[in-house]
């Protein structure tokens, strides 16, 4: 056995050429990061969409790949659109309070405004 | 750029949801096949696991979750899950399948990143906005209902590690635990302009 083959051809069995084309992006050393996309989309459909990438954005890809599988692996239903979920409802809570704590500043600030013009009457 | 609502809020509608009975029962009564077996050129045999979220008259739904799911592995997935979860996560599966499909490098995880800077941002407007309430509030007479406004933002616990691009800072943790339903607001698509880092 190849002690140097990647950790996806390690998980597939098979002997890992000199062009593969998951080598760079999954070294023996982190076998969940394949194994758990290898679950989630499969290796074909993963070797398919880095070939139709940009060698250039092929790290980024399975980095953004390997995120999504894990959420999906710890939440099977909803995924990272989980995250997605939870970020929206943030936003607009965020942005209530925002609104809220502005008006509030207004009036303060036309407390403070009356309350000059009084002292200098 | 196209408007991406969260998927729940677009497929909530009621009538989506009795046109997809209509459609599981139509597969059988009609022997129209869903947009899977359609798709696959097979039989729609009565109970197959797809009819119900893969009506035919959204082929490319299935389409898209094929190409980067693969349906059998869609299959293994909604095996797993109890009958009343998988409307949702072939939904979400659907979501995740389309934006990977708009943006092949970075899929859902660019909505994110965009997501995450929208409340970084929000919460440093928030907190120097209760900086300048407390301002007023300390420079006038005091009103006694100072402290209650000033919100103090409760963190949200830190439990997975966010997603972090190279060159960014990690603005929250997250868990990824769906919330379903929740009043998503239109999601600007993943734009290359306004992203750091690659494609973002």
């Amino acid at each position: 056995m190849n002690p140097k083959r990647c950790a996806a051809c390690k998980y597939l069995r098979r002997r890992c050429p000199k062009d593969c084309i998951f080598s760079p992006y999954f070294p023996p050393s982190d076998p969940d990061k394949f194994a758990c996309i290898h679950r989630i989309y499969g290796a074909g459909n993963v070797s398919k969409m880095l070939q139709q990438l940009p060698v250039q954005t092929r790290a980024e890809a399975v980095e953004s790949l390997s995120f999504e599988a894990k959420c999906r692996v710890e939440d099977p239903v909803y995924g990272c659109v989980g995250i997605i979920s939870l970020l929206q409802t943030q936003i607009q809570k965020t942005q209530t309070l925002l609104a809220r704590t502005q008006a509030q500043i207004a009036v303060a600030q036309a407390k403070h405004s009356q309350t000059q013009i009084s002292e200098f009457m | 750029m196209l408007d991406i609502l969260c998927p729940f809020q677009r497929f909530s509608c009621m009538c989506i949801r009795v046109q997809k009975e209509m459609a599981s029962s139509s597969s059988n009564t009609y022997n129209s096949p869903c947009a899977a077996c359609k798709f696959l050129r097979r039989k729609c045999m009565p109970g197959c696991i797809f009819a119900p979220y893969f009506p035919p008259e959204e082929p490319h739904k299935f389409a898209n979750v094929h190409k980067i799911f693969g349906a059998s592995n869609v299959t293994k997935l909604l095996n797993e899950l109890l009958p009343h979860q998988r409307e949702d996560a072939v939904n979400s599966l659907a979501y995740e399948a389309e934006a990977r499909v708009r943006d092949p490098v970075y899929g859902c995880v660019g909505a994110i990143s965009y997501l995450q800077r929208q409340v970084h941002r929000l919460q440093k407007e928030l907190d120097a906005a209760n900086a300048d309430l407390v301002h007023y509030g300390l420079s006038t007479s005091t009103p006694s209902n100072v402290v209650d406004l000033v919100f103090q933002p409760q963190p949200l616990q830190p439990q997975q590690p966010v997603y972090r691009l190279p060159g960014t800072s990690p603005v929250m943790n997250q868990q990824p635990r769906g919330t379903g339903g929740s009043r998503g607001t239109f999601l600007p698509w993943n734009n290359g302009n306004d992203q750091q880092g690659g494609n973002m």
